[in-house]
C-alpha cells in the first residue's frame, strides 16, 4: 500500500489473545474449542443467581509472562472492573476487565521495517478480561443462537500506542505479538479459531498537522489478511472523505472480507456508555516481586536470543536461523532432531528443504508432522554416517511422512538400503561398466570431466541408488590413473 | 415446654434426651405455618416434603448420636437463598419459577449440621425496601399486629420467627434489612461482619454490602447458628480466610470493664422518644452490669444514608442486568425483537421499587456523574469506616437505637421514599464499613417491640453476642412474644 502524498496514518491495535488455560478465567469450566454449543457453561458461565465469579490463578502468570516478553511494568496491585452493556452472548449484562489498574503497563516490541531498520510500536498496557459467548445469526429463522461454551475463555487485551503507521507495520507488529505469545506458551496462536482478534484504531492527517484526527475502530479482525486489507480500505476511505472536505465521523465499523469494506456497526451494536465501576465480587490482584521472580526464571528463550544462540551454537546462516527460530513449534522441532542426529547444518537443511516442503504441500502444521523430530533426527543421523545416500533418505523420507514405516534404520534393513561402501563389491561394476563404455572412458581420459557425472550416474543406477557417489567418484578417477 | 418460645438450646435438649423426635418438631412447625402463615403471609415456599425428609435423616443421626447443636432444629431460609430443587424468588416475578440447581454454602452448611428446612420465606423484592411491602408474593403483617408492617427487607424471616412458625430463620442485612426487623419483631438479629459467611448462592443486592445473618430468640442462638454458617469458602473471593471461633464459649463472660460507645448522632431528630427512653434505658442497664459508657464520635455517619443511596443502587444496576429474559426467569410474551425482549421482559418482571433503584444506579455510574456520586460516595465510605476504625480504639462496643421507630402501619410509607429510606438511618454506617452489628429487643412502646443496636469491630461478634447475652441474663424483652404466637 502506498501512502498518499501529503497524509499521514495513525494506527492504534488492541489485540485480544485468548489464554491457553484449561478452564475459563471466573469458572472451573473448560474452554475447549469447537465443542456442542453450550455444553461448556457452568452456572457461573450462565450468570444464574447467586453465583459468585472467582478469579483461575493461572491467567495472573500468563499475563506477567507477557509483561516480562515485552520489558513492561508489572503492576503490583490490579484490579478487576465491570464493563456494563447489554447483549445476549454476555449473560451478567456486564463483562468483566481491568479498567483503572491493569496488570501490565507500558513495554514495547521491535518490528522490522522493509528497509531492514528496526521500529519500536510501544505497547500501553495489557489487561485482564473475559470472552463473550458468540450469537450466531444465520443457522436459525427469525432467531439468533447464543453459544456459551466461549463466555469466560481468558482473555488478554494488548493496547498499542498509536505508533504504527502503516498497514504494513500493523501486520509486523501483529504477527510478532502472534510469535511472541505462542513462544510464551500463553496462547495457542490459532488466528481460525479467533484465539487472536485485532481491533484497528485507525485515523488520518494531513502530514503537517501535529494532532491526531478522528479515528474510527475496525472490530474483531481474526486474520492478518483482514487486517491488512481493513486499514487499507479504511484509510482510503477517510483520506478520500477529507480530501472532498467531508468529516469522519468517530464510530465503530466492521470490515466486510467478502466485499473488501468497512461498513458502520449499526448504533445499537455500539454502546456509548461503559459505566465502569470496579467489580466488587472479587478482591484486587496482588503480585509478589517473588512471584515475578518465579516467572522470570522459568521464562522460555525468546526468538532473538534462540535466534542469536542458533548462529553461535550450530554455525547456522542468519537466514536459516531466522527461519529456524521464528516459530515456536518449528524451532523445537529443529532443536530434537538436532539432538537426534548430531548434526545441525544436515538437520537444519532438512528441516526446510524436506520437512517444510511437505507440510505446505499437504497444508499440514507442524505440529500434526506425521514425521517426528526424533524419525528426521534418526534419518539425518544415518544420511550423516554414511549409511544412506542423500537421494535414498528422500524416499526413505517420503515412506515415514505416508506412515508406511516408523523408523528410518527399520525401513533401510527391510529394503535393504544400505550404501554400498565396500571397495570390493564396487570395482568389478565400476570395471565393468568403465569397459563397456569405450568412448565415453576415452573422452573422459582426454579431459572431458562432465563425463565423470555419466559413469557415476551409470552407476548409481546399477546400484539402485546405494552406492556413495562421492566414493565412486574417487575409484573411477583411481582406476582409469591405474589402466588408462 | 412450651414449643412456641423454645431456643434451639432448649429443643436441643428435648430431641438428644428423646423427648421429641424432629419429625415430631417439624410436623409442628409445618402444622402451625398451615394453619396460621395465611394470616401473616411470611412463607413465599413451604417445603414439607423436603422438611419431613431432613426430619427423619435427623432423627437417625440423633439416634446414633452423630448429631450437631442444630440436628432436627427447624429454621426458615430467606428466599433469596438459593436451595437445590427448591425455587428462590428473591420476592421478585422476574423469578417467581426460578429453581437454582446449587444450594448456597451458607444454607449448605445448616443442611449439613442437620437442621430441617421448613421453606422460604417472604422478602422485598431483591431485598430493596424497609417494609416487605415491595414483595411480588404480598406484603407481610407484624405477628405484635397485623397492621402494621414486620420492617424489611428480611420480613418474612423476622415474622415467621415472631409467629413462631420456626425456631430461628435466616436473613441478609445490606444496610439494616436482619437489624431492622428484628427491632420491630422483638427479636435477636445478627449481621457478622462483611465477609464473614459465604455470599455464594446468595442472590445479590449490592455485592460490597450483602452479608447472610440469622434471626433467633436469643443471643445464644445466634451464636450457634453462626458457627455453622461462617467460614471461608473457596467460591467467594470476598468470603474471609479466617478460622471461626467458637462463638459460644465466650458469652459467660461477665460485662465488667466493657467499654461501651455512645454516639450523639444516633440521637437526635427523628428518632421517636419513646423508642430513645428506651433504648437509654438499656444503655443503663450495660451500666448497671458493669460496663464503661462514654461517648465517641462518629463524625461522618451523617452521610452514611446519602453514600449507601448511592453506591447500593450502582451496584444493584449491574448485579440485575442478568435478569433479561435471555436465559431463564420471566420473559415477556412474543417480543418483536432484543430490545424489545428486554425492555418488556424487565419492565413487566421487576417492580417499582427495583426499578428506581436500577435507574438512580446507572445514572450515579454514567459518565460526567460518576466522579460527582459513585466517587464521592466511596470516598465517604473510606471516612465512615475510618471512623469506625478509631472509635474502636476507645470502646469495645458502639450501642444506639435499631430503627427511628416501631414498626409503622403497612401502606405509611410506601409513597414515601424518603421517610421509607430514614428506616435505615442507623443501621446503614455498620454496612458500609463492614463491621458486625446486632439488635436485640429492648422494651415495648404501645406493645410493639423497640431494638437495642450493638456495633462491634471488624470479627468481634464474639463480644457483641457476650454483650447481648450477658444483657439478656438481666432483661426479659426478649422473651416477649406477640400473644398470636404462644398459643
Amino acid at each position: 500500500m502506498n501512502i498518499p502524498d501529503g497524509w499521514q496514518i495513525d494506527i492504534g491495535l488492541e489485540i485480544h489473545a485468548q489464554l491457553n488455560t484449561q478452564s475459563k478465567i471466573f469458572s472451573g469450566a473448560s474452554t475447549l474449542f469447537g465443542s456442542e454449543p453450550n455444553i461448556q457453561a457452568s452456572a457461573v458461565d450462565l450468570a444464574l443467581p447467586g453465583v459468585l465469579p472467582v478469579v483461575n490463578e493461572a491467567v495472573y502468570a500468563k499475563a506477567i509472562r507477557f509483561g516480562l516478553g515485552v520489558s513492561a511494568e508489572i503492576a503490583q496491585l490490579s484490579a478487576f472492573d465491570r464493563k456494563n452493556y447489554f447483549y445476549p452472548d454476555l449473560p451478567k449484562g456486564y463483562q468483566i476487565t481491568q479498567m483503572d489498574l491493569p496488570i501490565v503497563t507500558g513495554g514495547h516490541i521491535d518490528i522490522v521495517l522493509k528497509n531492514g531498520t528496526a521500529k519500536r510500536i510501544r505497547i500501553t498496557r495489557a489487561h485482564l478480561e473475559e470472552d463473550a459467548g458468540k450469537s450466531l445469526h444465520e443457522d436459525f429463522d427469525y432467531f439468533t443462537g447464543i453459544d456459551l461454551n466461549r463466555a469466560g475463555t481468558p482473555l488478554l487485551e494488548i493496547v498499542s500506542e498509536p505508533d504504527i503507521k502503516s498497514a504494513f507495520e500493523a501486520v509486523a507488529y501483529a504477527r510478532k505479538i502472534h510469535q511472541l505469545v505462542t513462544y510464551l506458551d500463553i496462547c495457542d496462536g490459532n488466528m481460525s479459531q479467533g484465539s487472536l482478534r485485532f481491533d484497528a484504531n485507525i485515523s488520518v492527517r494531513r502530514e503537517d498537522s501535529a494532532t491526531l484526527g478522528i479515528r474510527a475502530e475496525i472490530k474483531n479482525l481474526n486474520s492478518f489478511r483482514f487486517l491488512e486489507r481493513a486499514i487499507t480500505y479504511e484509510t482510503d476511505r477517510q483520506i478520500s472523505l477529507l480530501e472532498a472536505n467531508k468529516s469522519v465521523p468517530q464510530e465503530t465499523r466492521l470490515y466486510d472480507p467478502g466485499k473488501d469494506e468497512t461498513r458502520p456497526m449499526r448504533s445499537k451494536e455500539t454502546a456509548t456508555d461503559y459505566r465502569y465501576f470496579p467489580e466488587p465480587d472479587l478482591l484486587p490482584v496482588v503480585v509478589t516481586d517473588e512471584m515475578i521472580n518465579d516467572i522470570k526464571a522459568e521464562m522460555p528463550e525468546l526468538p532473538a536470543e534462540r535466534c542469536q544462540r542458533f548462529i553461535d551454537e550450530f554455525k547456522l546462516t542468519l537466514t536459516d536461523a531466522n527461519l529456524l527460530a521464528n516459530d515456536r513449534r518449528l524451532a523445537d522441532y529443529f532443536e530434537t532432531a538436532v539432538e537426534n542426529s548430531k548434526n545441525a547444518l544436515l538437520s537444519a537443511n532438512w528441516v526446510k528443504s524436506e520437512l517444510l516442503g511437505h507440510l505446505n504441500r499437504d497444508s499440514v502444521s507442524i505440529k500434526d508432522s506425521p514425521v517426528s523430530a526424533i524419525q528426521l533426527g534418526e534419518l539425518v543421523s544415518l544420511i550423516s554416517a554414511g549409511t544412506i545416500s542423500g537421494k535414498i533418505a528422500k524416499d526413505v523420507f517420503s515412506a515415514l511422512w505416508s506412515g508406511e514405516t516408523t523408523s528410518a534404520t527399520i525401513y533401510i534393513e527391510q529394503h535393504g538400503l544400505q550404501q554400498l561402501t565396500d571397495q570390493t563389491a564396487l570395482e568389478p561394476l565400476i570395471l565393468e561398466i568403465l569397459d563397456a563404455n569405450p568412448k565415453q572412458r576415452q573422452q573422459l581420459l582426454s579431459g572431458k570431466d562432465k563425463l565423470m557425472g555419466f559413469f557415476v550416474g551409470q552407476v548409481m543406477k546399477q546400484t539402485q541408488g546405494k552406492a556413495n557417489p562421492q566414493q565412486v567418484n574417487t575409484i573411477i578417477k583411481r582406476l582409469l590413473q591405474e589402466t588408462p | 415446654m412450651n414449643l412456641n418460645n423454645a431456643t434451639i438450646s432448649e429443643l436441643h435438649q428435648l430431641l438428644i434426651t428423646k423427648a421429641i423426635s424432629a419429625t415430631e418438631l417439624t410436623k409442628h412447625f409445618l402444622d402451625r405455618i398451615a394453619d396460621r402463615d395465611s394470616q401473616i403471609n411470611s412463607f413465599i415456599t413451604v417445603t414439607p416434603d423436603i422438611a419431613l425428609e431432613q426430619a427423619k435423616a435427623a432423627d437417625l443421626a440423633l439416634a446414633s448420636d452423630t448429631h450437631t447443636m442444630l440436628t432436627g432444629i427447624p429454621l426458615a431460609h430467606k428466599d433469596i437463598f438459593c436451595i437445590d430443587g427448591i425455587r428462590t424468588t428473591a420476592g421478585s416475578k422476574i423469578l417467581a419459577d426460578f429453581v437454582a440447581p446449587y444450594t448456597s454454602t451458607c444454607i449448605d452448611n445448616l443442611n449439613n449440621a442437620g437442621s430441617i428446612t421448613l421453606g422460604k420465606t417472604n422478602m422485598d423484592e431483591f431485598a430493596m425496601g424497609s417494609s416487605n411491602e415491595s414483595s411480588f408474593f404480598g406484603p407481610v403483617s407484624n405477628p405484635w399486629d397485623h397492621t402494621k408492617v414486620p420492617g424489611g427487607s428480611s420480613g418474612g424471616s423476622a415474622a415467621s420467627l415472631a409467629a413462631s412458625l420456626c425456631v430461628a430463620s435466616t436473613g441478609t442485612d445490606t444496610g439494616g434489612s436482619i437489624r431492622q426487623p428484628a427491632s420491630m419483631c422483638g427479636l435477636t438479629g445478627l449481621k457478622p461482619t462483611y465477609g464473614r459467611i459465604s455470599r455464594w448462592g446468595m442472590i445479590a443486592f449490592a455485592s460490597s454490602l450483602d452479608q447472610a445473618g440469622s434471626f433467633t430468640r436469643t443471643a445464644e442462638d445466634a451464636a450457634i447458628l453462626l458457627e455453622c454458617m461462617a467460614g471461608h469458602d473457596s467460591k467467594d473471593s470476598t468470603s474471609l480466610n479466617l478460622d471461626v471461633p467458637r462463638y459460644t464459649e465466650a458469652l459467660s463472660r461477665p460485662l465488667a470493664g466493657l467499654k461501651i460507645g455512645i454516639c450523639s448522632d444516633y440521637f437526635k431528630e427523628g428518632l421517636d422518644s419513646a423508642v430513645e427512653n428506651l433504648v437509654l434505658e438499656g444503655i443503663r442497664e450495660l451500666g448497671r452490669m458493669g460496663a464503661k459508657v462514654s461517648e465517641i464520635e462518629l463524625p461522618h455517619t451523617k452521610f452514611s444514608l446519602s453514600s449507601y443511596y448511592v453506591i447500593a443502587p450502582a451496584e444493584c444496576s449491574a448485579n440485575l442486568s442478568r435478569y433479561d429474559g435471555v436465559r431463564y426467569g420471566y420473559r415477556c410474551d412474543n417480543p418483536v425483537n432484543l430490545e424489545d425482549l428486554y425492555k418488556r421482559s424487565r419492565s413487566e418482571g421487576f417492580g417499582a421499587e427495583v426499578k428506581k433503584r436500577i435507574m438512580v444506579g446507572t445514572f450515579a455510574l454514567s459518565a460526567g456523574y460518576y466522579d460527582a456520586y459513585y466517587r464521592k460516595a466511596q470516598q465517604i465510605r473510606r471516612l465512615i469506616k475510618n471512623d469506625f476504625i478509631s472509635a474502636f480504639k476507645q470502646v469495645d462496643v458502639i450501642v444506639g437505637p435499631t430503627a427511628p421507630s416501631t414498626a409503622f402501619p403497612l401502606g405509611e410509607k410506601t409513597n414515601d421514599a424518603v421517610s421509607m429510606y430514614l428506616q435505615d438511618i442507623y443501621t446503614i454506617a455498620a454496612s458500609l464499613a463492614g463491621v458486625p452489628a446486632m439488635s436485640i429487643p429492648v422494651g415495648l412502646s404501645k406493645g410493639m417491640p423497640a431494638g437495642l443496636q450493638l456495633i462491634g469491630n471488624y470479627l468481634e461478634e464474639a463480644k457483641l453476642l457476650q454483650v447481648a447475652h450477658q444483657f439478656q441474663q438481666q432483661t426479659d424483652w426478649h422473651k416477649q412474644q406477640p400473644q398470636s404466637s404462644i398459643r
